[in-house]
């Protein structure tokens, strides 16, 4: 028994600490699926096809049997992989049309990629040898490439059995729900009206690819009892349960284990066609099976994000004030559904009147099958397709009304005394200060300042013109309450789950459901429970990723790992305090009432008696001496189930260079101030807000993944598909306010996708605001070179060689045309 | 097959390999280290950065048989009794890795970088590192630990520690 000292440990929450994880990262002691190296370990190769739309008609796999090392090779029906049925876990409407996605075609392709065979091999270098030797005898289809085309009546379509190319339709309307008025009638009003106007706009998502930097792997090892699946997913929970759904294998003989995973960022939220076709060729032979993709065929087949067709209609009094918005969209699913595809649309349903009061609302979205790549979440999902609509669309209002753009948003976002305030979307907004965010990101940026330079540049004719943009956004994010996702007919809980093991010595052991990917759980997690029972940060181990040990969970995505999972991990560290205290009574010898926890101390009140969490956990570890009718253990395991969404925002400001001669966009800075409610680890999150800016920017000004009229993927290498590198991007000024959320007990909002949310349209906007004064009206996404010179010399009428300029290398940048380059030049 | 002799992290290894091995594969496949990775097939992402006699290479665009005779440093050689290198060390105080896929040849390139520029501004970090592709951090925190690195490595800097080399 020891007496309380004053020696409380200094608070870990909000503090600084360096990460963990980051020992084993920087001395390469890592343990990628990839690295798994099993004695007998067989490797395949997936044939794919080079057709968007082809009949499958004979595979002859004679040549490919005959290369040395090669153990099988095997077509869809060998396996039975044409007959799956990979899961889609959000069918968004009663009738939404939904295609059997195989995990090898059998009869016909359906997006260029596909997987129709699979070689078997000693090493990857002869699977992948050999499975250039499948033939393949295919009879092409016309492809589905034009989201528009496709709906039209006597379109070519994908897949013929469905009779249409049209996914669902998903429409809410806040005067049929009764949270507002009608659209419609709101819009209609207002073209009658003088002191009115309607503004319509089409903006176009480009098709973008998650692109994390660890390529996908999956390593089946069937000769246990239980069959063991290590893959590079976010989702090791969900695919656990989904591969015995669809697979018809009993779940408790199943065991996952995401190792260490490098990003996600959605991309590895998935039951993969390669995972199933591991695990059946495992099984088949009885042998360890390893898959390993190449970067191009992770360009090229796992999934694509955004993808969207936007058509905004805003009604709007003349001094500024929002009466209605519209909403129509298109959103292209590609040829299959992924696990949440048709659901990430419509995620946005919900953040297109963003931080607006917006008193008339309807949003109607049709998903469309196309010939491509499957689409499903990727960083934001749903989230910043609605951000950039509104965003984009509250400038062009601005520039109709001849308003200043911040001053246009002030006019109609919710005021920090309204809160919490129930929007015409329906959610309920806890907690928030816009005007605070933005008087401080003004005043980091140096607002007047920037708009007193740009107009000297304007005046002085320079060549370099300065724009600036605005982003003022909230997002929904911690998914999910799981009463929402039923009543948008999810196919799952939005609860997360934590375990507490509390050691003999007093060390703890978390186990938490949520599946780190470069986040950082093991370090933020292990301050929230250093604080909660009192003992050291380094006394905690989190443990995640492995179905054996974390048996029940929901993985990592729409920024809920916190906000979700580390309140089951507060709810787990009270019920640990409530189990020891009677123990902690029985040894003081008083009351349980008279027992108080602080700092990782039970004493008895008004007196200098007392225990530590450690000296309880080793008497319940001896047991020698416990109260009668209670079990010697102070482990707990609780589930959170959030009752609400988190709702971060922030004003983000970007300045942009825009070089009028060459259309080369130079960041020259960008500010934000983000509200993410209580910070846990104020360096963790700062690097998420500068990882997601970093991809926001991107599909700003870098990344598209477009498609030539074959339906070939024209950025299927890195070379194509250009990320930005160290030398594209500048330093960010980033800071946070605070209004801790209500809804939590921690008072936390998400933020690992804020960043990407947020940036896209405070770029575009930066770069339109300095080519207007042209005539220029929009330029699409990525603003590159190419495109912004195009614009500006077609605003001027000084293009005249637009079509010239068609020739040019795409990406190639600097506004040269093939006919600009001396003899010999290179591009 | 060809017969290759290297040193790698200070080990003299031996080893018959196909002609068209890939120096990146070698390392992984057949000594284990593992600490190298592959992040792409056509050398733009650097994830596979380790020095090949003291310069910086891409190891998936050399054949294991072009270093035979060489030195090879990776990821996995660079401690010193149990001390990080400088680099490594400001990778870790700057919070310059999320997932830490592209940390090994990030830190690779970064130690050859301040070889050739002990003291490098922000834009020639910059421009230095432009060859290695990270996709979680958005380099703000690299930029700054290899900033960070270089006045720790200084002459007279408490913590000085050799720059790169071999084993």
């Amino acid at each position: 028994m020891t007496t309380v000292e004053n020696d409380a440990p200094a608070q870990e929450i909000g503090r600084d600490r360096r990460r963990k994880e980051d020992r084993r990262l920087i001395t390469g002691r890592t343990r990628w699926t990839d690295n798994q190296a099993l004695t007998g370990l067989l490797h395949i190769s997936i044939v794919r096809s080079p057709f968007a739309h082809a009949e499958i008609g004979s595979i002859d796999t004679g040549a490919a049997k005959q290369v040395p090392g090669v153990v099988a090779v095997y077509t869809a029906s060998d396996l039975g992989a044409d007959a799956v049925q990979l899961p889609c876990a959000w069918p968004i409407t009663k009738d939404m049309k939904s295609p059997q996605r195989p995990a090898l075609a059998g009869s016909r392709v359906n997006f260029a990629g596909e997987g129709v065979a699979v070689v078997v091999a000693r090493s990857a270098a002869a699977a992948k040898d050999a499975a250039e030797l499948v033939e393949v005898d295919y009879s092409e289809l016309e492809p589905v490439l034009d989201m528009e085309e496709a709906l039209k009546e006597g379109a070519t379509l994908v897949h013929p059995e469905l009779g249409t190319n049209e996914n669902a339709q998903w429409v809410f309307d806040s005067g049929e729900a009764g949270s507002g008025g009608s659209a419609a009638e709101a819009i209609a009003a207002a073209e009658k009206a003088d002191d009115q106007v309607v503004i319509t706009r089409r903006f176009r998502q480009q098709r973008l690819v998650p692109v994390f930097m660890e390529p996908r792997s999956t390593v089946v090892d069937p000769t246990g009892e239980q069959l063991v699946m290590w893959s590079s997913t976010q989702v090791p929970h969900i695919l656990k349960t989904m591969l015995a759904l669809t697979l018809g294998l009993p779940e408790h003989k199943i065991r996952v284990i995401a190792p260490d995973v490098g990003g996600g960022f959605g991309g590895k939220i998935a039951v993969a066609p390669e995972e199933v076709v591991t695990l059946l060729v495992a099984q088949k032979l009885g042998k360890p099976v390893k898959w390993t993709e190449t970067r191009s065929e992770s360009l090229l087949t796992a999934h694509h994000g955004r993808d969207q067709i936007q058509d905004l209609t805003v009604a709007v009094t003349k001094d500024g004030v929002i009466k209605a918005l519209d909403v129509k969209l298109l959103a292209d699913m590609g040829a299959y559904l992924g696990l949440v595809g048709p659901g990430v649309p419509i995620l946005g349903a919900f953040m297109f009147n963003a931080i607006y009061k917006i008193p008339a609302y309807r949003f109607d979205c049709t998903n469309v099958f196309t010939t491509k790549t499957l689409t499903d979440a990727y960083r934001g999902a749903g989230r910043p397709e609605a951000t950039f609509g509104i965003e984009r669309m509250m400038d062009e209002v601005a520039v109709e009304l001849g308003i200043e753009p911040m001053e246009l948003r002030k006019r109609n976002w919710i005021k920090h005394e309204e809160f919490p305030f129930t929007t015409v979307s329906t959610l309920t907004y806890d907690t928030g200060n816009y005007e605070a965010a933005t008087d401080q990101a003004m005043s980091m940026f140096d607002y007047d300042g920037l708009r007193r330079e740009q107009e000297e540049r304007r005046q002085r004719g320079d060549v370099k013109q300065l724009g600036i943009g605005i982003s003022t956004f909230t997002e929904m994010c911690g998914l999910a309450p799981s009463r929402v996702l039923g009543s948008l007919d999810y196919g799952a809980g939005g609860w997360e789950t934590a375990s507490i093991r509390m050691l003999p010595t007093g060390k703890a052991e978390v186990v938490v459901g949520v599946s780190p990917h470069g986040q950082g759980h093991e370090t933020a997690f292990s301050q929230i429970i250093a604080d909660k029972l009192g003992i050291p940060f380094d006394d905690v181990e989190i443990l995640h990723g492995d179905t054996q040990s974390s048996y029940r969970g929901l993985d990592t995505y729409g920024s809920r790992s916190l906000a979700v999972g580390g309140i089951a991990m507060v709810k787990a560290a009270e019920k640990v305090v409530e189990k020891a205290k009677p123990i902690a009574a029985h040894m003081l010898e008083a009351s349980e009432d008279d027992i108080e926890f602080t700092a990782g101390k039970f004493s008895v009140k008004g007196t200098d008696k007392g225990v530590g969490i450690a000296d309880v956990a080793l008497a319940v570890f001896a047991a020698h001496d416990y109260p009668e009718g209670i079990e010697p253990d102070i482990d707990a395991h609780a589930t959170f189930d959030p009752e609400n969404f988190s709702y971060p925002h922030g004003t983000h400001l970007c300045a942009v260079e825009v070089d009028t001669e060459t259309g080369f966009v130079q960041l020259h800075k960008y500010v934000c101030v983000d509200d993410v409610g209580t910070v846990i680890n104020p360096l963790i999150v700062e690097g998420q807000i500068h990882g997601g800016l970093a991809q926001g920017i991107a599909q700003a000004l870098f990344e598209e993944a477009p498609y030539d009229e074959s339906g070939t993927l024209l950025s299927g290498t890195l070379v194509d598909y250009t990320l930005p590198s160290a030398a594209d991007l500048i330093n960010f000024d980033t800071a946070n306010t605070s209004t801790p959320s209500t809804t939590n007990p921690l008072g936390v909002k998400g933020v690992g996708e804020a960043g990407t949310i947020a940036s896209t349209p405070a770029v575009v906007n930066a770069v339109l605001d300095a080519v207007r004064q042209y005539g220029v009206k929009d330029i699409d996404m990525p603003t590159t070179p190419f495109r912004v010179w195009t614009a500006i010399n077609s605003a001027k009428g000084t293009a005249g060689r637009g079509d010239e300029a068609d020739v040019a290398s795409p990406g190639a940048g600097l506004g040269s045309t093939a006919k600009d380059m001396p003899e010999g030049g290179n591009l | 097959m060809a017969r290759i002799r290297t040193t790698v992290d200070g080990l003299v290894y031996e080893d018959d390999v196909e002609p068209r091995m890939l120096l990146v594969q070698y390392l992984r496949e057949r000594l284990g280290k593992t600490g190298t990775v592959i992040g792409c097939d056509t050398s733009n992402c650097g994830a596979c950065t380790v020095h090949l006699d003291g310069l910086s290479v891409k190891s998936c665009s050399v054949l294991a048989v072009q270093a035979n005779g060489s030195e090879v440093l990776t990821v996995e050689g660079l401690e010193r009794d149990g001390q990080l290198h400088p680099v490594q060390q400001a990778f870790h105080d700057n919070h310059a890795l999320q997932c830490g896929y592209c940390t090994p040849g990030m830190i690779m390139q970064s130690i050859d970088l301040l070889g050739d520029n002990p003291d490098p501004t922000e834009q020639e970090v910059r421009e230095g590192i432009e060859g290695n592709l990270c996709r979680c951090t958005g380099y703000q925190n690299i930029v700054r630990a290899v900033q960070d690195a270089a006045q720790k490595m200084k002459p007279g800097a408490s913590q000085a520690a050799p720059v790169g080399g071999g084993a």
